[in-house]
């Protein structure tokens, strides 16, 4: 088992790596150095002044050169002006000789400045992570209950009208995306239009104070398009439970339906959700992106839009790092949890 | 000119709508109830152990409260297209629509008839009509093929230009005459005017051209990709799979999100990187053609040479027109790699689209090559596999041959599901404004520019999003249909 762990937590870094590395590559090419040249200098900048405020930051270096920049494991870039001020990656403009410090990357702590939001990108992320954090708590606080009690009611007896209800709900729901349903709750629960006026069609509030009225339908929004799929997969589970042949024994023993469904399937039938629950997380980071954009609601989401949107080079990595390890470690504890959850299953 | 109500002179007919759908709740409802209570699952339950229940008189009589009202519901809806039909814009909106769609629905009534008369001549196709579900699914998904062919690529069922501005109509509610009408103007905006005072009924047929223009066919070449790949993967095992895996998993770590926008910004555009994809994802359906007739005709050199030639050279051709625009493949400042001349370019697809494209077969890929591979490594240990292998048949025969066809099932029923998933990746992207021109009619561009006025005018967003649900709903219920059918033999 520990074995186990260490090969997929090497086999994480591998990709971290390099899906980190394809970001950086694609940030780093020369149109969007232009463009934030551009946007950081002046609009009407000539190309030759665009290279040499490029130059004069290291990013005409290597791609590889650039790439160990950034993870710590390759000096920063030092340049001398003419005029002798001396400026670098990892140290402010003045700083003594003595003072100067070589690495300074990810391996040290430093994820570098947004230039977008004009602060060191570490606190940015970490802050909205929280607030992220805050929506994906409630989202998973709505969606996983009930997408398990749907599945269960809808598998416990395949083929009757409740299931035929519950399941045509479920794939109702994975019709609709995101940004379908937020628009319909909108329009409908917050528009002058229909005149319901329930809840409120914005979430930025429910940044600092999150009450029933403001954060609803961002919830409800992302939670009903993960719901619909959690619940077929659970409803597959439990159906496939339900035709063993340890649950006919007890029915045939006498034992009631409603000790079968709790004391004998339930059980067996919720080790496949867990495994489709931890996978249905990096899916939730999509309709964040989009929930927050809808509402909003300055999270994790929509600093990924801002950051991709202005090509903020550092920010961009630093968000894309936080999303693969979000992606890599559910499906690790997805595995171990699987494993630990069904006793027929061990690792060698 | 008069503003149009939603019903018109059938309005008579919205209490018995009302009424008839209240009755199909309350029989859901009331069913629901009883199979919890009563414990039976209908006339003659048979559970799923096996075992069977006594029939309970409850149960029968929800069953059959549903049936009727549901029918009921359907010839009430059935009496406001019919209704419309005859009497135009006099039913009022829906009365609009139901005229002006009415070539959409003579194609889907032919599509039904003919496929319900020969049913047990075609295969699963013609199995899908024994199932509700998927009949109704079907019934969608052709709505929308049909509205988007006719209307897109015929200009057929629009009332007005998608892209120009009529003055008088911004933020026009549905139903708004059109101001200043010529006499052989379309006299309303049926479903109203956008912030920019287009019509949005037009957009919306428009939009759906480009869905089906776009998603099927960035499905299938996903699938290409995902088969190709896939089979051997599977088949060998070993290190070629490790790899190929790994690399699936390196694109599915990704946030869909991050991808377009890494993918699809204008910047990343102008070097010429999409094009490269494309070149890439888009030659392997000719790899799959080649060696799918090569591995089976190869002991019959007279009649594969010209065949692969034929095939290869349509192949050929419609992969260079494909990715070459204006005559060149890449074309950026400093460099440009020449294309296939714009005379033999058959394929017209602007360089916007096809970015949106590769983004969504890139998306696509990966997770059809997982499937794919599952399957490849179930099925290579059945007993016909071993049997073609003694027989000394080739690697890739015993793949595309042996084990391709026994994995149709669930590739098939993924195919439907993916389509509606591709659907929503194009909507993703117009939602963010990626790709697309700001003015282009498809529905998630239309969604987000009608977002913003959402509270007082909602009509413009929650058109193209309905169409987009429905859609995909359709697509949902077919994939189920076929599902059920498939595994009943």
């Amino acid at each position: 088992m520990g074995l186990f762990i260490l090969r997929r937590l090497g086999v994480m870094i591998v990709t971290a790596l390099c899906l980190t590395f394809i970001v950086f590559f694609l940030t780093n090419l020369y149109p969007n150095l232009e463009k934030l040249a551009k946007t950081q200098g002046n609009f009407r900048m000539s190309d030759e002044a665009v290279a040499s405020y490029l130059e004069k930051r290291g990013y005409l270096d290597p791609m590889p050169v650039k790439f160990g920049r950034w993870l710590g494991v390759v000096p920063g870039w030092v340049t001398e002006a003419p005029d002798g001020t001396v400026t670098g990656r990892c140290f402010a403009e003045g700083t003594p000789p003595e003072d100067r410090r070589t690495f300074c990357g990810v391996l040290q702590g430093n994820w570098g400045q947004s230039t977008v939001f004009k602060d060191d990108v570490g606190g940015i992320v970490l802050e909205r992570l929280g607030k992220t954090g805050k929506l994906m708590g409630f989202v998973l606080l709505v969606m996983v209950p009930s997408a398990l009690l749907i599945g269960v009611l809808a598998g416990m007896r395949e083929g009757s009208p409740l299931d035929r209800s519950l399941s045509t709900f479920s794939i109702a729901t994975t019709a609709t995306p995101e940004y379908v349903s937020g628009v319909i709750f909108i329009a409908v629960f917050s528009s002058s239009a229909f005149g319901l006026k329930w809840f409120k069609g914005s979430a930025t509030s429910a940044m600092e104070n999150a009450t029933f009225e403001n954060f609803t339908l961002p919830v409800l929004t992302i939670a009903l398009y993960g719901m619909g799929y959690i619940a077929r997969m659970t409803r597959a589970s439990m159906t496939e439970v339900m035709t063993a042949q340890y649950i006919r024994t007890a029915r045939l023993k006498g034992v009631s339906f409603r000790n079968i469904v709790l004391k004998h399937a339930l059980r067996n039938a919720l080790i496949a959700p867990f495994t489709v629950i931890m996978l249905q997380i990096p899916w939730l980071l999509n309709g964040v992106v989009i929930v927050e954009t809808l509402f909003n609601y300055k999270g994790f989401g929509w600093v990924l839009v801002q950051a991709a949107g202005n090509n903020d080079i550092e920010l961009l990595l630093a968000v894309s790092v936080v999303s693969v390890i979000v992606v890599l470690m559910t499906q690790l504890i997805s595995d171990i949890g699987y494993v630990i959850l069904n006793p027929r299953i061990r690792i060698s | 000119m008069e503003q149009l109500t939603w019903t018109g002179a059938l309005s008579g007919l919205n209490v018995v709508f009302f009424a008839v759908a209240a009755a199909l709740i309350l029989s859901v409802i009331a069913s629901i109830a009883v199979s919890i209570f009563a414990r039976d699952t209908g006339p003659l339950g048979v559970n799923a152990d096996g075992t069977l229940m006594a029939p309970l008189g409850m149960t029968g009589m929800t069953a059959q409260a549903r049936y009727y009202s549901f029918l009921a519901l359907v010839v009430v809806v059935l009496l406001y297209v019919v209704g419309g039909i005859a009497m135009g814009t006099g039913a009022g909106i829906i009365g609009g629509l139901a005229r002006n769609m009415l070539p959409v629905w003579i194609a889907l009534i032919a599509t039904f008839a003919v496929s319900i008369t020969f049913k047990r001549k075609l295969g699963l196709y013609g199995k899908l009509f024994d199932s509700t579900i998927g009949m109704i699914g079907f019934g969608l998904v052709m709505f929308w093929v049909f509205a988007g062919v006719m209307g897109g690529a015929f200009d057929m069922l629009i009332t007005h230009d998608p892209l120009s501005q009529f003055s008088g109509m911004k933020n026009a509610l549905p139903g708004t005459p059109l101001r200043g009408a010529e006499p052989d103007d379309y006299q309303w905006f049926l479903l109203g005017g956008d912030n920019l005072a287009r019509d949005v009924f037009s957009r919306l047929i428009k939009g759906a051209w480009i869905v089906v223009k776009i998603a099927p066919f960035a499905t299938l070449f996903a699938f290409m990709v995902g088969i190709t790949l896939g089979l051997p993967a599977g088949y060998y095992s070993g290190r070629l799979d490790t790899f190929l895996s790994f690399l699936a998993n390196l694109i599915l770590a990704f946030p869909v999100i991050l991808l377009f926008y890494l993918l699809v910004t204008p910047e990343i555009v102008m070097t010429g990187i999409p094009n490269y994809m494309a070149a890439v994802l888009f030659s392997f359906p000719i790899v799959f053609c080649a060696v799918l007739l090569n591995s089976r005709y190869y002991t019959q050199p007279s009649l594969r040479t010209p065949l692969l030639i034929v095939v290869l050279g349509v192949l050929i051709w419609g992969y260079l027109s494909l990715i070459s625009n204006d005559g060149a493949i890449v074309a950026n400042d400093s460099y440009r790699i020449p294309g296939l001349p714009e005379f033999a370019d058959w394929i017209d697809m602007d360089s916007g689209l096809l970015t949106v494209f590769v983004a969504v077969v890139f998306v696509n890929a990966p997770t059809v090559f997982r499937i794919v591979r599952g399957l490849a490594l179930d099925i290579k240990t059945r007993d016909y596999v071993a049997a073609a292998q003694t027989r000394g048949e080739g690697p890739w025969y015993i793949m595309l041959w042996e084990i391709l066809p026994n994995a149709r099932g669930p590739l098939i029923v993924d195919f439907c599901l993916r389509i509606g998933y591709s659907t929503i990746l194009l909507g993703t992207l117009g939602f963010f404004g990626l790709g697309l021109e700001s003015e282009s009619p498809d529905w998630g561009t239309t969604i987000n520019s009608g977002r913003r006025l959402l509270s007082l005018y909602p009509h413009a967003a929650m058109v193209p999003a309905f169409a987009l649900m429905t859609l995909v709903l359709g697509l949902n219920l077919l994939a189920d249909g076929l599902r059920e059918e498939s595994l009943r033999d």
